[in-house]
């Protein structure tokens, strides 16, 4: 027993700083918010009346904040869509070696490496709706006026001016600085493919399609899944990039529950703010706690 | 298909062979165009946004008609970039005070993490780096409101103090992974080596883990760095635009309802300049980070 003690006492000693710092700033955290989520703290003045479920209760009856988790679900399912398609297109034209590859990707990737409040700004005047009307009719500006002048006129919209689908528009930023990133994912993949298998699979006659539909593709889903559960958590927690588009924080059109968490933080409701964390907390726990049993036991094996 | 089928049926003519052959070769022509074609069509689509920063940041009122949107300006204007700069230079000092000391703290104790857990490992050290993984997915809005409490009551000031404190605890999870990870790579041999040299667990690790470390050290570094960089959510609860980052004093001079664009596009590609110059020059180590990213490496 003491020998024991002696070979792993050092090792929980020098994770002891780590243990304690994620113990208290994620785990004691987590709890201490879902304890000022249960009272009625709803000004800055300190209040620890406890209330059950009732702010749960209420945000969940509140049309805003319903139409914020129906604005989340349609963000994610088109910045996963999005970023898979085009992240899959570009990983399966680059996966055969070709001249300028290394120049492609690092262009497809670049959009990763700048932050969001940074491509907030240009995106913003890209997905502007304003027109200015002028002599000789009304001018746009941004997407808008590009779509006009090659001749994509109909294509013209309000991009996030929309109370139902303006969410979307916030996607396509969303998308344009993450395909790169699941390129890169599918990239790996398909480089973690032995060559023989190919072969083998082209020998047996096998037609392009078959090859990727039983060889290939069941080789690359845990790329894909890993793809999911990144852009799926990063949509949920989405917030820098729609406070950069949006000037006012309150938009209802773009309203997602990061953004109305800011709007109670801002307005000193503290339990309603809280109780929405929690709610984002369980979306992403229900995501990521299955994926990281799934990987612990894949290690295992 | 057609061609297969006239190849089999033919085999005896070289003539037809030779035709098949040239056809073979123009698909194939045919098929590199169409895949650069769409390569380039992709690379416009992907700069566009940078194009219209670029050209917007140097307009002037000769270029406000929306007419002009998308063109060069007509006058080379440098007022925007000199606002920008007045604007986020104070800022951007604190942000390097802020980006480096934590990058190097959070990937020290990642390193000492990985090791431990991927060498020294006890009973119940996969429970407990799963545990801390855990830590790298929570929206952290989920610890937000008591957060903000526990930093005042731990008497760290607001802005560039209480921001190192959290990039510092909130990057040991990434920052664990990827040493962990790296360290997998080591073989155990080593280690054993240098225990039955009768050295120790921290005495190991100065002589054999740290020697291979550089490269798991770049990565990280790079990572911690541009999160820590690009970071507005912590930024806007525990700073203002007195105290804080770059991202703030960007997003206060882009913000607004009436938008000066030459200055915050300007504004914009300063602040994106540091990352930039890492992606650039350090590539193949920014992807290494992005792949750990996805926990099995």
């Amino acid at each position: 027993m003491l020998k024991r003690a002696k070979t792993w006492g050092p090792s929980v000693l020098l994770l002891a700083p780590t243990i304690i710092l994620v113990g208290v700033f994620v785990y004691w955290l987590i709890i201490e918010n879902f304890r000022v989520s249960l009272t009625n703290q709803h000004t800055a003045k300190p209040s620890n009346k406890y209330v059950g479920f009732e702010n749960y209760t209420n945000l969940l009856a509140d049309p805003n904040f319903q139409h914020s988790l129906w604005n989340l679900l349609i963000l994610t399912v088109v910045f996963l869509g999005g970023t898979l398609i085009f992240g899959f297109l570009w990983a399966w034209i680059l996966e055969q070696p070709a001249k300028g590859e290394g120049f492609f990707r690092s262009v497809y990737l670049f959009p990763m490496s700048v932050s969001f409040i940074a491509s907030g700004v240009v995106w913003r005047w890209l997905l502007s709706s304003l027109q200015t009307s002028q002599p000789g009719g009304e001018r746009t500006t941004g997407l808008n006026r590009l779509l006009d002048s090659v001749g994509l006129g109909a294509l013209q919209n309000d991009w996030w001016s929309n109370p139902t689908w303006g969410i979307a528009a916030i996607a396509v930023p969303a998308i344009w600085q993450l395909s790169g990133y699941v390129m890169a994912l599918f990239l790996a993949g398909f480089r973690g493919i032995p060559d023989e298998l190919r072969e083998a699979a082209r020998i047996d006659g096998c037609t392009e399609w078959k090859l990727y539909r039983h060889v290939i593709f069941p080789q690359l889903s845990p790329v894909m899944l890993s793809a999911v559960i990144i852009i799926g958590h990063m949509s949920l927690k989405l917030f820098d990039l729609i406070r950069a588009i949006v000037p006012d924080a309150n938009t209802y059109d773009v309203q997602v529950p990061a953004t109305m968490m800011w709007v109670k933080y801002i307005g000193s409701d503290y339990a309603d703010a809280a109780a929405i964390g929690t709610i984002l907390l369980v979306l992403v726990a229900l995501v990521v706690i299955p994926y990281l049993w799934y990987t612990s036991r894949m290690e295992k094996r | 298909m057609a061609t297969a089928t006239v190849n089999n049926k033919n085999r005896a003519r070289s003539a037809q062979d030779m035709a098949s052959d040239a056809k073979r070769t123009t698909k194939r022509r045919i098929n590199r165009t169409l895949k650069y074609a769409l390569l380039i069509f992709f690379v416009i689509m992907v700069l566009l946004p940078a194009y219209v920063l670029f050209i917007t940041s140097f307009k002037g009122t000769a270029d406000a008609d929306p007419s002009r949107a998308w063109y060069l300006p007509q006058v080379w204007e440098t007022g925007g970039w000199v606002k920008a700069w007045t604007t986020l230079a104070p800022s951007l000092g604190r942000t390097v005070m802020l980006v480096v000391p934590s990058a190097i703290i959070s990937s020290f104790l990642g390193s000492i993490n990985g090791y431990v857990l991927s060498k020294w490992k006890f009973p119940g050290a996969n429970i407990i780096f799963t545990l801390i993984l855990f830590g790298m997915f929570i929206p952290y809005q989920a610890v937000m409101i008591p957060l903000t409490q526990l930093v005042s009551d731990l008497g760290v000031p607001q802005g560039i103090p209480s921001l190192m404190l959290l990039h510092i605890v909130y990057g040991i999870p990434i920052c664990t992974l990827i040493f962990r990870n790296y360290y997998a790579s080591v073989p155990d041999e080593l280690i054993e080596a240098a225990r039955m040299d009768g050295a120790g667990i921290l005495r190991t690790y100065g002589s054999v883990i740290l020697p291979v470390s550089a490269p798991g050290f770049v990565v990280v570094l790079i990572w911690q760095f541009t999160s820590a960089w690009n970071d507005y959510l912590f930024a806007a609860f525990f700073s203002s635009g007195r105290n804080g980052p770059v991202t703030i004093a960007l997003s206060f001079l882009a913000g607004g309802q009436l938008t000066d664009y030459a200055a915050s596009m300007a504004g914009a590609l300063i602040a994106s300049v540091p990352t930039l110059i890492v992606y650039i020059l350090l590539g193949k180590y920014f992807v290494g980070g992005l792949m750990s990213g996805s926990v099995k490496g």
